[in-house]
């Protein structure tokens, strides 16, 4: 599985409350919540997320609430993929979740500049930064995780391990 | 396999929820989950993505509770659908512990209030503060909605068991010096990342000293180093606390001698200060003395890490008789009805209407920044809540410092930052 884009270069602990602040919790539209992603640190990023762009950030990406909505914001607002120094765990697990590729490559922020092309190739555990001509490698998803994300989210994982019976693991 | 070395409190509960008789780090496991909470920020997305499921009954309705806490009474008709949501879902599936508005309070307050949390059990909430619940010996962490609508499915979850972080703790408290001081000095230490996907585990004298109210705010605040839970092996304390709350049985799980710690971090509190988190981090941690003097338009008594009873109480000692600072304004949100009911009957509600306060429903209220008590542009609060993030409670532009309710309260009766112990003695 391979996603590409330009990259949008983040810091450190980038929070939840950031990345879609509380007051748009309210709302349950995917596509009203991408309208307000990374409002808290820059306004602009949803046009400038539009064309598909792959997030490249500092430690402990997502930190803070559980809210899902970050990841969904995120997700529709045209990321294609969030590559961090480390994550924090909720946010990790969310965006596996709902089918938001998300990958740990300790290194990352010096080898790409904003605006590189790249491309991730996830299964791999790969990330080809095009612009520069380097290949960084990347913590690579254990085998059950890269298959939440190729069905497209845990839900429609779940619901085709449970076709015809009930879910058991 | 047979152990090498002895399990901690949090491997053992992980090792029992999956069948197992032995666990280590990094291995991921497919757990039984013995209860499950969203509120209503949360609660919505899973219940409808359950949905999308397609099954008819959720595992276990004896198992699921709902809380209304956030956005509470509905701001907003967008809020009020939300409640509905919640609402109807509990009909629909039969789920009894629906704590609705009037007869609830702050999600993890109620959880561990009403008896939904027993120690040994492994539980999980939509709601990144649910690591507070390890104070009675509970693994408990926060997980997203989606993931909430496949526990209500199967009542089940994939965990990887986590290397484990002891902070072990001696000496005294000093007066107006509180756990709220000790774990913001732990933060500041260790790092808003410096527990990624560890349990934090908290031993030690002072520990064992501690009252539950402390307990449950230190393992609150856990999440605040990314750790996945907070927790403390349950005493007699904590077996008297549960049960006056349930007749549910439970097992009591205790770290081996031999356990593997991936690391122990002394502190000890005999001379510790009262200390604040500055804008716009948690980990960026001073003592009290060294911001005294910020002047503050907004004082913040209240949320799961600091909303309780001892709380009140202690907020309440420096406001007796003294008033809120003219200009300033002081919120007081106790966290459930019950910590309300008490602090009525026990007269501190009075101290802190005299004393020009504002007394609001309980709810998250202004620590979410959704739906009350929001900060303009420049404005700046003390707050004994646990975040401290750009706009957390309104403004991008507003400043958030975090301090213990002594310090809260300190600082609204001088209109600025102000180390409560200048009020010791009764001055």
């Amino acid at each position: 599985m391979k996603v590409s884009g330009r990259a949008i270069i983040f810091g450190d602990n980038v929070n939840t409350d950031v990345i879609i602040p509380s007051k748009y919790l309210t709302s349950l539209d995917p596509n009203e919540l991408a309208k307000h992603a990374m409002e808290g640190i820059d306004p602009s990023f949803p046009s400038r997320a539009k064309s598909g762009v792959i997030i490249v950030a500092g430690r402990n990406f997502g930190c803070g609430s559980s809210r899902e909505q970050a990841p969904i914001a995120l997700k529709y607002s045209g990321v294609k993929c969030v590559v961090a120094e480390s994550f924090a765990r909720i946010f990790y697990r969310n965006a596996i979740n709902i089918g938001l590729p998300v990958l740990e490559s300790p290194g990352i922020r010096g080898l790409v500049n904003e605006g590189d092309t790249l491309t991730v190739i996830l299964d791999e555990g790969k990330i080809i930064n095009e612009s520069k001509n380097i290949i960084v490698k990347a913590n690579r998803l254990p085998n059950f995780i890269l298959e939440i994300i190729m069905d497209g989210g845990l839900i429609e994982h779940l619901i085709k391990t449970m076709r015809g019976e009930r879910y058991e693991v | 396999m047979k152990p090498m070395a002895g399990m901690t409190i949090s491997e053992k509960i992980l090792a029992a929820a999956s069948g197992k008789d032995y666990v280590r780090p990094g291995e991921i496991v497919d757990a039984r989950v013995d209860m499950a909470m969203v509120n209503e920020i949360t609660g919505p997305l899973a219940i409808q993505t359950f949905k999308r499921i397609g099954l008819k009954n959720v595992w276990d309705n004896q198992r699921i509770v709902l809380v209304l806490d956030h956005q509470v009474p509905a701001d907003s008709v967008k809020s009020a659908e939300l409640h509905k949501i919640m609402r109807e879902f509990a009909k629909e599936q039969n789920i009894p512990f629906l704590y609705d508005v009037g007869d609830g309070g702050i999600c993890h307050q109620i959880m561990v209030e009403r008896g939904h949390v027993r120690p040994g059990e492994l539980i999980v909430g939509a709601d990144s503060h649910t690591c507070t619940y390890g104070a009675l010996g509970a693994f408990a962490t926060g997980i997203g909605s989606t993931e909430m609508a496949a526990v209500f499915a199967t009542g089940k979850l994939w965990l990887k068991v986590p290397s484990t972080i002891r902070i072990n703790v001696t000496g005294r408290f000093s007066d107006f010096v509180t756990p709220k001081d000790l774990i913001l000095d732990v933060i500041g230490r260790v790092r808003a990342d410096g527990a990624i996907y560890k349990a934090v585990e908290f031993t030690g004298p002072t520990i064992s000293e501690m009252d539950i109210s402390g307990r449950l705010t230190l393992c609150n605040m856990t999440v605040e180093m990314g750790a996945k839970t907070g927790i403390i092996e349950p005493d007699e304390k904590v077996i008297q606390y549960v049960r006056e709350r349930t007749n549910r049985p439970f097992k009591i799980f205790r770290s081996d001698e031999d356990a593997n710690y991936e690391r122990t971090l002394e502190f000890n509190v005999d001379n510790l200060e009262p200390m604040v988190a500055c804008p716009h981090s948690v980990d960026n941690v001073k003592p009290v003395k060294e911001v005294e003097g910020v002047e503050i338009n907004q004082a913040f008594l209240g949320s799961c890490t600091n909303g309780r009873l001892e709380d009140l109480e202690l907020a309440a000692r420096i406001l007796k008789g003294r008033r809120v600072r003219k200009g300033v304004r002081m919120l007081v949100t106790p966290a459930s009805s019950e910590v309300y009911l008490k602090a009525l009957e026990m007269g501190i509600l009075e101290v802190f209407v005299r004393a020009g306060a504002c007394i609001c429903n309980p709810t998250c209220g202004a620590c979410f920044g959704g739906h009350m008590g929001l900060l303009a542009a420049g404005e700046i609060c003390i707050s004994s809540s646990n975040r401290n993030f750009v706009g957390r409670m309104g403004s991008p532009e507003a400043q958030i410092y975090l301090a213990s309710p002594a310090t809260v309260a300190a600082s609204a009766v001088e209109g600025k930052i102000t180390d409560p112990r200048r009020f010791l003695g009764g001055a």
